[in-house]
């Protein structure tokens, strides 16, 4: 007994050394396997504030380019509405007698926090529990798919960015039924590689591709970018391609988050399923 | 509350502010991003207890992963830098490091080159090895560890060039 107190007194540097080591080796192999929340991120009040500071100074320098965005994405809006079936009088008011399926409910947030020179890459927003958003919510902006909501806390949140290696997203080639998965080998921050579509899909380079309409997270047809390069195996049926991004993920300040609001209804009826 | 205490809480408090706001995010040529915040490991107290030493460190680490999303990189590359840095003062110093680590900062000479050299490069090492951890992108990791490694050291030393006490 007394050899070992004298152990551990001789030893006590070391022992505390390996001990520290062992819980941050932990806290680093967390990160690595796929999907799992981490235990410490940034969305916290202490690092949500600073970069929330942080954010309202530096954002000024891209006023422009965000007010040249929203111009162009009212216009758009203008166009769907002006041609919408829903309109009937010339106030352009929408009918309230057509019901429209509320599927998906929509929050703006401003992104405080940008990464993308990682091989994982996290985003922190402005908005979190108190704002109505949830874990595992669908994230896009204007041009199309950012991420994923990974970690809330009561006023922010993180979110996974398409950029990260442990990203899978559901997609399919515009106007067809081929479904793949999008995912990223991590080194081109302007291209997502899009993998699992089998031979048979007719490809052209520039076709665009969007998100199917088999994930509980995005609605369908979310733009995600456009064909760049298609590569082919002998040993494998299906293609690997390259998508080149819509969206210029090292230039983005605000995003719009997707609820599904008949989740909870999935969800439940699946695990149903399962269990009989 | 001494002034010592005093001095490193603030140092503290510093550098991760500005590795926050402004090293993070320096992105030279898409990659190379420095963090001169392992100074306040490289300028910790001698005299003082090792224990708590590991515990400032390993904290330091915590606090850089929070703000960052990267879960234990920059932790276990603080603890590992603070657990061999005795044997690096030894081995840049001579035994004596106890001695001259008095007043290090005072002008810049040779030991001080190779003391923060080596520690900058373990430091890198094991971040960016920890950061990446895929044997695909061995050259990118070997090309991050160098290129970072050299944009900290200078950094550090323009730092500790600034704040060195003047002359009496």
């Amino acid at each position: 007994m007394q050899q070992i107190i004298y152990f551990i007194s001789k030893n006590s540097t070391k022992l505390l050394f390996l001990l520290l080591l062992v819980v941050s080796l932990y806290l680093t192999t967390q990160t690595h396997s796929y999907h799992q929340s981490q235990m410490f991120h940034s969305a916290n009040v202490v690092s949500g504030t600073v970069y929330e500071k942080t954010n309202n100074i530096t954002e000024y320098l891209h006023l422009k380019d965000e007010n040249n965005r929203l111009a162009e994405e009212n216009a758009r809006m203008k166009q769907i509405l002006y041609n919408s079936a829903l309109i009937v009088d010339s106030t352009f008011a929408v009918n309230p007698s057509i019901r429209i399926a509320q599927d998906y409910k929509l929050f703006h947030a401003k992104i405080i926090k940008n990464s993308f020179f990682k091989k994982d890459n996290y985003l922190t927003i402005k908005g979190g529990k108190l704002n109505g958003i949830k874990k595992d919510m669908g994230v896009i902006n204007s041009n199309g798919v950012i991420g994923i909501v990974e970690n809330v806390s009561n006023h922010y949140a993180t979110i996974q960015s398409i950029l990260n290696t442990h990203t899978k997203i559901s997609a399919k080639i515009s106007n067809t039924d081929h479904f793949g998965t999008i995912t990223w080998d991590g080194k081109n921050t302007g291209y997502v590689q899009l993998v699992d579509i089998p031979k048979l899909a007719a490809l052209h380079k520039g076709d665009s591709i969007v998100t199917g309409g088999i994930s509980t997270i995005f609605p369908e047809n979310v733009p995600v970018g456009l064909v760049d390069k298609v590569y082919t195996s002998k040993n494998s049926n299906f293609y690997t391609i390259s998508v080149r991004l819509f969206n210029d993920m090292t230039n983005i300040s605000s995003v719009y988050l997707i609820e599904n609001v008949h989740i909870k209804e999935i969800l439940e009826l699946e695990e149903e399923t399962i269990n009989e | 509350m001494n002034n010592t205490t005093v001095l490193n809480t603030l140092r503290f408090i510093v550098l991760v502010f500005f590795q926050v706001t402004v090293f993070n995010n320096i992105h030279f040529f898409g990659f190379i991003t420095p963090y001169p915040y392992i100074l306040f490991i490289l300028l910790y107290p001698l005299n003082v207890n090792r224990h708590l030493f590991l515990i400032f460190s390993f904290l330091l680490g915590l606090v850089l992963d929070i703000f960052n999303n990267s879960g234990g990189v920059h932790t276990t590359a603080c603890i590992t830098l603070a657990f061999v840095r005795q044997n690096l003062l030894k081995m840049s110093f001579g035994y004596s490091y106890e001695f001259h680590m008095m007043r290090i900062t005072d002008k810049i000479s040779s030991e001080l080159v190779t003391y923060v050299v080596t520690s900058v490069l373990i430091h890198h090492t094991v971040l960016i090895v920890l950061e990446i951890f895929n044997l695909h992108f061995i050259w990118e990791i070997l090309l991050r560890i160098i290129t970072s490694s050299i944009f900290s050291i200078l950094l550090i030393f323009l730092i500790i060039g600034l704040i060195k006490s003047p002359r009496r």
